[in-house]
């Protein structure tokens, strides 16, 4: 039998002595390159002028101060859920379930927001963050002790749980938390005045999340260089022989790893609720949770990288809004976009381990190649 | 509640299970192959969108349900090219085809969205249809019921009885060892890979012209991640994979059910049985780790190259 690849390719694959260091930093722009080229010539082939949807996509939303700040309040929870995720990836734990520990951190925080708010005056800010980060950190905590304890595929457990930390957001805002006052619209009466995160700059939606991403990412970076806790999280992510000769605790990293990524997802989650929406509702967020994974892996895992990522996907979601009122295309074209990027970004990352030789006709056909 | 409900109860089930079948028998080919292709979920929706799309532009389902298991396979295949011969990481990439296939669905969707379907009709069983219980029970159900029954026997017979399902197993436990015997490891991987997108695109399409016969957006709701734990629970054996699916099915519809039972819990905890259903299932699968080491195909999940 054949193998497909040498029945129809002139190049072929070799795996790189060592992982090519130029490689590793030009990867994430070959695959951002090649999204646009393909959106570019996918866009002419549907018959849209290309250019002036590229202008209508990535120029116009950002060419206001409001929109810079529209840019900044849509990266927040993509670089928070991602900066959260990154650690878990680099250690083989693959929280998935973003989008759930993100729905659990706006109901606990929108909570402590609603019901404490008022009595506890101007400690109520920090209350919410906090009792945002331990609902996304707790939610996490089902799939890390379900692996740890029982073998069960955080995978599919995060996943699980995403729906029914959905259900769970919806109920309550039908049920107990509806606001009496609210027209019978399933939504929370709005988050009391001193519960709210109120917007940096006159003028802008974002709020003091995006700072806070800011210092996570300033954060796990040292975390990943300087602390021992960060190393042996690598080590169980590359080498899990090594690191179980050596004494590192799997189930440590699996832990901390969890917990992080839930904990940031919950900030995400608050800060939503407690800035630019104001109160709970059935839908907090179109998909951040899900788009984050993508952002952890542009960002190449990298807590700077993943700064720069969430700008470009925030940039990819104003796009898609934008589109859809100026080019009367759905706005579900950003999800195509996240996808593709995130397929090229994969097939990118070849070119760090592996080196792209061209095999000459003649070889092919005639000799082994 | 009376024997006609219990009885529709049950057929309801079967229809919500079958969905479960054809993509978890799928992904049960490709895992055995060793490929972990996390996207069942984005080729299900694929294969919901275009099956319905050609349904109701062309009012054939036979035509549907082909260009909805062509679907599934393209996507496959995209999976494919980038696990299997540009070596990118299998976990990542199925998260990608998903969040892919579910973009894809709804941006080409958009058109879809509120037309009906004339829905897969109903094969009655000459004679057989007609028995009293056993009729509506067993035969009175539409042809991809009769056809996910055969899939799985088909299955099951090809992977234990067959010289080619022995190479395919071979790929997955041990594919260093397949290689050296002269197999390529590449391409058997390849057709279980579009095999499973084929089965997915299929399940998708039962899903919105049997299930519910029209077009949402992520209408799947989260059954290609709760096929692949299917192939877990099932422990990677066909007919246990069938029985699960089953079992879930029933869960699905008990859960709609429930109400009319008088059962008075607010409907978002009855939504909430079959996720929590398939976290119980797979911590009690995988509470034993002796039931996941001897079961799991040795080579799941991992890329191979053959010049590594």
């Amino acid at each position: 039998m054949r193998s497909l690849e040498r029945m129809s390719w002139p190049w072929r694959l070799e795996r790189r002595v060592k992982p090519s260091a130029t490689m590793r930093l030009a990867s994430s722009p070959i695959a951002i390159g090649a999204m646009l080229v393909t959106g570019f010539v996918a866009l002419r082939a549907i018959g849209i002028n290309p250019v002036a949807a590229f202008r209508v996509f990535f120029i116009e939303p950002v060419s206001s101060l409001y929109g810079i700040g529209e840019l900044l309040l849509k990266a927040t929870p993509l670089m928070l859920c991602a900066l959260g995720l990154a650690p878990g990836y680099r250690a083989n734990v693959w929280n998935i379930g973003s989008e759930g520990q993100f729905t659990i951190g706006a109901i606990a925080g929108g909570g402590v927001g609603l019901y404490l708010g008022p009595a506890i005056g101007r400690w109520a800010v920090p209350a919410i963050l906090v009792a945002g980060v331990l609902g996304g950190a707790a939610w996490a905590a089902i799939p890390a002790y379900l692996r740890a304890r029982f073998r069960a595929s955080e995978i599919f457990v995060s996943l699980m749980l995403v729906y029914i930390a959905q259900l769970l957001l919806s109920y309550m805002v039908h049920g107990p938390w509806r606001d009496p006052a609210g027209q019978n619209f399933p939504q929370s009466p709005p988050l009391p005045d001193n519960a709210v995160l109120n917007p940096l700059f006159e003028g802008m939606r974002v709020n003091i999340g995006f700072l806070l991403g800011l210092v996570l990412a300033g954060l796990s970076w040292w975390f990943g260089r300087a602390t021992a806790a960060g190393f042996r999280m690598r080590v169980g992510g590359l080498a899990p022989a090594a690191a179980a000769y050596a004494g590192i605790s799997e189930r440590a990293n699996l832990w901390l790893a969890m917990l992080i990524g839930g904990g940031a997802a919950g900030l995400a989650g608050i800060c939503e609720v407690a800035g630019p929406i104001g109160q709970l509702q059935p839908s907090i967020s179109p998909g951040y949770g899900f788009a984050a994974i993508i952002v952890a892996f542009v960002g190449r895992l990298h807590p700077f990288g993943i700064v720069l990522a969430s700008l470009l996907m925030s940039a990819l979601y104003l796009g898609g809004e934008s589109a859809q009122v100026e080019l009367q295309i759905s706005a579900s074209v950003t999800g195509l976009f996240q996808g593709m990027l995130l397929f090229f970004l994969l097939a990118a990352e070849l070119l760090i381990h592996y080196r792209v030789l061209r095999v000459s006709p003649m070889t092919r056909v005639g000799g082994p190649a | 509640m009376n024997l006609q409900s219990w009885l529709a109860i049950a057929a309801s089930a079967v229809t919500a299970a079958t969905p479960l079948v054809y993509a978890a028998l799928g992904e049960l080919v490709a895992e055995r192959a060793g490929v972990l292709n996390l996207g069942v979920e984005g080729m299900m929706l694929a294969g919901a969108m275009i099956g319905f799309a050609v349904a109701v532009s062309s009012g054939n389902l036979a035509l549907a349900f082909l260009a909805a298991a062509a679907a599934g396979a393209l996507i496959a295949l995209l999976f494919g090219v980038l696990t299997l011969s540009l070596q990118t990481h299998q976990v990542a990439t199925g998260l990608a085809v998903t969040l892919f296939g579910v973009g894809l669905s709804g941006f080409a969707g958009r058109r879809f969205v509120g037309l009906p379907v004339a829905p897969l009709h109903v094969l009655r069983v000459p004679w057989l249809a007609d028995l009293p219980v056993l009729g509506p029970l067993l035969f009175r159900y539409d042809a991809l019921v009769y056809l996910s029954v055969a899939l799985c026997a088909l299955v099951a017979w090809f992977l234990r009885r067959t010289h080619a399902g022995l190479r395919l197993r071979a790929v997955g436990e041990a594919p260093d060892v397949a290689h050296a015997l002269g197999e390529s490891v590449t391409r058997i991987r390849y057709l279980a890979v579009l095999f499973g997108g084929a089965t997915s695109g299929i399940a998708g399409a039962y899903l919105s012209t049997a299930v519910t016969p029209m077009w949402v957006e992520g209408m799947s709701a989260g059954r290609g991640w709760i096929a692949l734990a299917l192939v877990v629970f099932g422990t990677w054996k066909p007919w246990r994979v069938f029985a699960g699916a089953y079992l879930f099915g029933t869960v699905t519809v008990l859960q709609l059910y429930a109400q009319g039972l008088g059962v008075h819990v607010p409907s978002e905890f009855l939504s909430m049985l079959p996720y929590v259903a398939t976290i119980l299932v797979l911590v009690v699968i995988c509470r034993d780790a002796r039931t996941i080491l001897l079961n799991q195909p040795a080579s799941l999940g991992r890329t191979f190259h053959p010049s590594d």
